[in-house]
């Protein structure tokens, strides 16, 4: 049996590997496609994009089991098809379709989808930290082995309420991985200008959380890094807070200028694209070469096409929907 | 029947219904170890233990957000605030998160949720500790909001607002915990969205709901001794409001006095009185009038306090005025 | 192309007219000019002749029933037209100028607009609560002939409640009798309580000499003529109501109506007499009555009562009257007040002329026949003083008749 191949000192996997490149991949170009059909005006509102911070989302993924819980933000299109929502649902759910993971009802900020276990896209920051506890609080109250899997941007990190929802999730010992993803920017301020602490994670010593910092720039760090805390939160059900240092290229939101940084602060960031790295990777132990890059990418273009093609061929909600799902058990 | 004070009722609701589903939950401020702010949740603790009942931090949005995640999960919590006036501080769970998880999830998220306490000014709590927030609350869809005013309508809604699949706001007040009615026996649930017409009359239609339904009560009682006879309506739920029943009355009695302890912007009887004119227009024989509180913070002191909330002799001027006998 | 007949206005205060009978039957042709159907108003019943001819293709009405002015009666066209076509395309009557929204909100309250009635009618918005309005609506009133008792003059339902057939909160028991209102009725219940509630009453009393007059009316009953009937014989109100004519003469603000916006005084002096009627009262009218002699009154009067019994009244022998005299010393009664009719502005009511002790000039107390009139007067047209400066020139013109030609 031949010995596994290593990176930095790590046992890979190529089958993994390419797994986690080719969905990074996807979510990148899935949300290309989705700034494309904003500026095309097929959709509106607000549409906040993911772009730079694909392997956070792919690394934490690749360690979950199917009936764990992930809650997030505004900016989870992506979370939303790596927790299982076919990405055709999602696009769909962009434009309003009936045929979204929410019925066309939630939007970009809000995708929804109870089978898989994925409890929305939320819109008012910091709002879904409480929900998280309560769904790891019934995750002990039912006796499960599931973990909830609670994102966060970094602002969030400043709201009351996330305060609230740690101090109760330390006490009650409930199992909820909190994961903040800092880009560094909440919307357009720069988040050291918000807050007297250097590094986010420090919030958790408040509670005597455990907690660490990762760069979540590496899909390969952040699978190390996960595969770890996920199982410790699983076995001692208790929370854990991981600030994942990340940077997003697109703006807040498509309407971002982008006045609060400089170009070269992006490109500087750019050159630790977290899907470059990995392809040096794969490329570096002959896992893949250039013309599976190509194919690879082809393809990809082709299924996000076909996802935004089911979604604008998908019909509006009827008329009578506006009426449902006001109250449950009623129509 | 039997004899038994709100706090007892409700009491009994949460114990029965804690019985007969291992889903349900109680959690709050000191509703635990300390039986209770206002002993509703007396005995529970030691009945079901610290799994099921269970003290909060002071965290009013922190732990009705626990609430709401549970009931997405799959729980059914019931939330009791020690009043409503903090829950304020939970209102983005409560109407940012509660009200529109159903909706926008497109039917996929029921929250099954009771978020209880008492609502409205007991006596010299002062501006922070006195508020009626019915109308904020019931301005919001998604959210069925009930008020209870006795013994039997508090056990007999509160155990179908925790059978409910949706956020149900369920208001109570400090004043009336030790009101004691009948209650009726055995299995006692009554409908959400049901007024009940308490009094019968001919002359002027009533309307009113929680706490500020008893000074109706009395008004109605001193009318009678002068020669004036009253519908008397107590809504027992905002929402869905039993509409039906206002509109039968009125076009019987052909005018109406709304009795409401909240304020009068936009209020609850801003609403009901909106719905009369637009469904009984030609039935009105006088303006619908409105008794509210005075549009100011509730002051401390008793006799401003006074002043500030509807009373008998303000209904009685109303019910003059509707009736031209002014 | 087929005529649709509709009800018409044969009453200055029609508003609403019934079938006393159709003269014509379906299927028949009917001329123009022909009595085609009999119509009952508030006064009298009237024949009504068809203004078109055709065959009368559908009666909308039927006898015994009633419906309001304008409003579809009956269809005359060819044979084998359809009737249902004709009601479809007929055009609606054309609010004429002077009408309100309010009326043309509730139809059945809209009458024809008559000159008469928008000259008196105040142009002001009514103001009545909306269940009074549908309760106008429903009893066929003019909310602009009712004052409100609510706040700002609001007209609310007990100002119409008193106009119903029966209030509910009367208990009947067996032997209790319910009488349909006929159209007089109606009419009378509208008229006075529009009078009643609308115009603000104040009353005079006075009491007259009337030893004149009685020998008056002798002399001119001892007439042969009056014996053999080639001169009719006067009555003591025939008199009444020829000084009442001469007495209105020296005070034009007497003579006058109200009219929302302005105060009318007649030149002419029409006077009403009431007259009582198994059915109700009528009030016919004797034209230019100040420029008529005693037997002439008499004359008038008498023809104007027997058509008044018999139902014969013309509408022009009740309408435009500009001031009424009720009297009611025939039964005894002593004095009375009476309701104005609007828009008159006084109404003068006459009790019976008896003999009673009276202090003479002298101090000496003698037996003399003497009358108390009371005269009701809408305060918005005359005022106290001018009331009874015409009361004083009223009873020297009784106790001294000469004074009429001074």
């Amino acid at each position: 049996m031949k010995a596994p191949k290593t990176l930095r000192n790590v046992a890979v996997d190529r089958e993994l590997m390419v797994d986690m490149y080719r969905k990074m991949l996807f979510f990148r170009r899935f949300e290309e496609r989705a700034n494309l059909a904003y500026t095309q005006q097929k959709f509106s509102g607000f549409c906040h994009l993911h772009i730079g911070q694909e392997a956070l989302n792919v690394g934490v993924q690749t360690c979950l089991q199917p009936d764990d819980y992930v809650i997030s933000g505004y900016r989870s299109h992506t979370q939303a098809i790596a927790k299982g929502i076919p990405a055709q649902k999602v696009f769909a759910e962009l434009l309003g379709k009936s045929e979204g993971c929410s019925s066309g009802k939630g939007g970009s900020m809000h995708m929804f989808s109870k089978e898989h276990r994925f409890f929305g896209g939320h819109g008012i920051v910091g709002g879904q930290a409480p929900l998280a506890v309560g769904m790891a609080f019934k995750v002990n109250y039912e006796q499960e082995n599931s973990i909830v899997v609670c994102y966060l941007g970094d602002a969030a990190m400043n709201q009351g309420q996330v305060f609230e929802a740690m101090n109760i999730a330390a006490t009650w010992k409930v199992p909820v991985l909190f994961i903040i993803e800092n880009n560094l920017y909440g919307m357009g301020t720069a988040i050291h200008r918000t807050t007297s602490i250097d590094h986010l994670y420090k919030r958790a010593l408040a509670f005597d959380m455990k907690h660490s910092m990762i760069d979540a720039m590496n899909v390969l760090t952040v699978y190390e890094h996960m595969k770890s805390t996920v199982a410790f939160v699983r076995k001692n059900k208790e929370p854990f807070l991981v600030e994942a240092m990340t940077y997003r290229y697109k703006g807040h939101s498509v309407s971002d200028a982008g006045t609060y940084r400089t170009k070269e602060e992006v490109e500087e960031y750019q050159k630790r694209d977290p899907i470059l790295q990995l392809q040096e990777d794969l490329a570096r132990l002959d896992f893949a070469d250039d013309d599976a890059f190509k194919a690879w990418d082809k393809e990809i273009r082709e299924q996000v096409k076909e996802a935004e093609a089911f979604a604008e061929a998908s019909p509006p909600p009827d008329e009578r929907e506006l009426w449902t799902n006001v109250f449950a058990d009623e129509t | 029947m039997k004899t038994m004070t709100i706090r007892e009722a409700l009491g009994e609701a949460m114990q029965e219904e804690m019985e007969r589903d291992p889903k349900v939950f109680l959690m709050g401020e000191e509703v635990a170890e300390y039986d209770g702010a206002y002993k509703v949740s007396r005995g529970l603790l030691k009945t079901f233990g610290p799994k099921r009942v269970i003290d909060t931090p002071i965290s009013e949005g922190g732990f009705a957000g626990v609430g709401v995640g549970a009931a997405m999960a799959g729980l059914r919590p019931i939330v009791e605030m020690m009043t409503w006036n903090f829950a304020i501080q939970a209102f983005d769970q409560i109407i940012n998160h509660a009200a529109k998880m159903n909706y926008m999830s497109g039917g996929q998220f029921p929250v099954p949720i009771v978020f209880r306490g008492p609502n409205g000014a007991a006596h010299m709590l002062s501006a922070q500790h006195s508020q009626n927030l019915d109308p904020l609350l019931t301005n919001v869809p998604g959210l069925k909001v009930i008020s209870v005013a006795n013994p039997s309508d508090a056990k007999g809604l509160l155990k179908s607002a925790i059978r409910d699949n949706n956020p149900v706001v369920f208001l109570e007040s400090e004043m009336l915990y030790a009101l004691k009615g009948e209650v009726p026996e055995g299995e006692h649930l009554i409908p959400i969205g049901q007024g009940k017409l308490c009094q019968e009359g001919n002359d002027v239609t009533i309307v009113s709901w929680g706490k500020i339904s008893r000074v109706a009560i009395e008004a109605v009682s001193q009318l009678a001794e002068q020669g004036v006879s009253c519908d008397l309506i107590d809504l027992r739920t905002l929402v869905p409001m039993d509409e039906a029943l206002v509109f039968a009355s009125v076009r019987k009695t052909h005018r109406a006095v709304i009795v409401e302890e909240n304020w009068p912007f936009a209020s609850v009887g801003a609403q009901i009185s909106d719905r009369i004119q637009h469904e009984c227009f030609d039935d009105l024989d006088a303006p619908v009038e409105r008794v509210s509180q005075e549009p100011v913070p509730v002051p401390y002191s008793e006799g401003l306090e006074h002043l500030a909330l509807p009373s008998v002799d303000k209904i009685l001027a109303a019910v003059k005025r509707v009736t031209y006998k002014s | 192309m087929a005529t649709v007949i509709e009800m018409p206005k044969l009453s200055d205060t029609m508003e609403e007219g019934g079938i006393a009978n159709w003269l014509k039957k379906e299927g028949e042709q009917v001329e123009e000019g022909e009595p085609l159907v009999e119509i009952e108003t508030d006064k009298s019943t009237i024949e009504y002749a068809s203004p078109a001819e055709g065959i009368l293709l559908k009666v909308l009405i039927k006898k015994g029933e009633s419906s309001p002015l304008r409003s579809p009666i009956a269809v005359l066209g060819k044979k084998g037209e359809s009737f249902d076509a004709a009601l479809t395309n007929r055009q609606k009557p054309e609010a004429k100028g002077g009408i309100t929204e309010e009326r043309q909100e509730t139809p059945k309250a809209m009458v024809m607009p008559n000159t008469k009635q928008e000259t008196f009618a105040p142009s002001k918005r009514v103001k009545a609560s909306p269940l009074a309005k549908k309760m106008a609506t429903d009893k066929g009133l003019d909310l602009k002939l009712i004052a409100g008792s609510g706040p700002h003059g609001r007209i609310i339902a007990r100002d119409l409640e008193s106009l119903s057939v029966a209030s509910p909160t009367v208990s009947t028991v067996s032997g209790d009798q319910k009488i349909p209102l006929t159209m007089m009725r109606k009419t009378i219940a509208k008229r006075l309580v529009a009078g009643k509630n609308e115009a603000p009453h104040f009353y005079l009393t006075i009491s007259a000499n009337m030893e004149t007059v009685l020998k008056w009316r002798q002399e001119l009953n001892d007439h042969p003529d009056v014996e053999s009937g080639q001169l009719p014989k006067v009555s003591v109100n025939d008199l009444l109501i020829l000084v009442t004519a001469k007495a209105l003469r020296q005070h034009p603000s007497v003579n006058a109506s109200w009219h929302g916006e302005h105060i009318m005084l007649h030149s002419a002096i029409h006077i009403a007499f009431a007259v009582a009627l198994p059915s109700g009262l009528i009030t016919p009218v004797i034209p230019n009555t100040d420029s008529l002699l005693a037997r002439e009154i008499a004359r008038q009067s008498k023809l104007l009562g027997e058509k008044a019994k018999k139902g014969e009244l013309q509408a022009a022998e009740y309408t435009g009257g500009t001031f009424t005299i009720s009297n009611l010393g025939m039964t005894g009664v002593e004095s009375f007040t009476a309701i104005i009719s609007p828009p008159q502005a006084c109404i003068l009511a006459v009790g019976k002329t008896q003999r009673v002790p009276h202090v003479a000039e002298d101090g000496s107390i003698i037996a003399q026949h003497r009358v108390k009139m009371t005269l009701s007067c809408d305060h918005r047209v005359v005022d106290g003083m001018v009331g009874a400066r015409f009361l004083e020139t009223l009873v020297s013109y009784l106790e001294n008749p000469l004074f009429i030609l001074s």
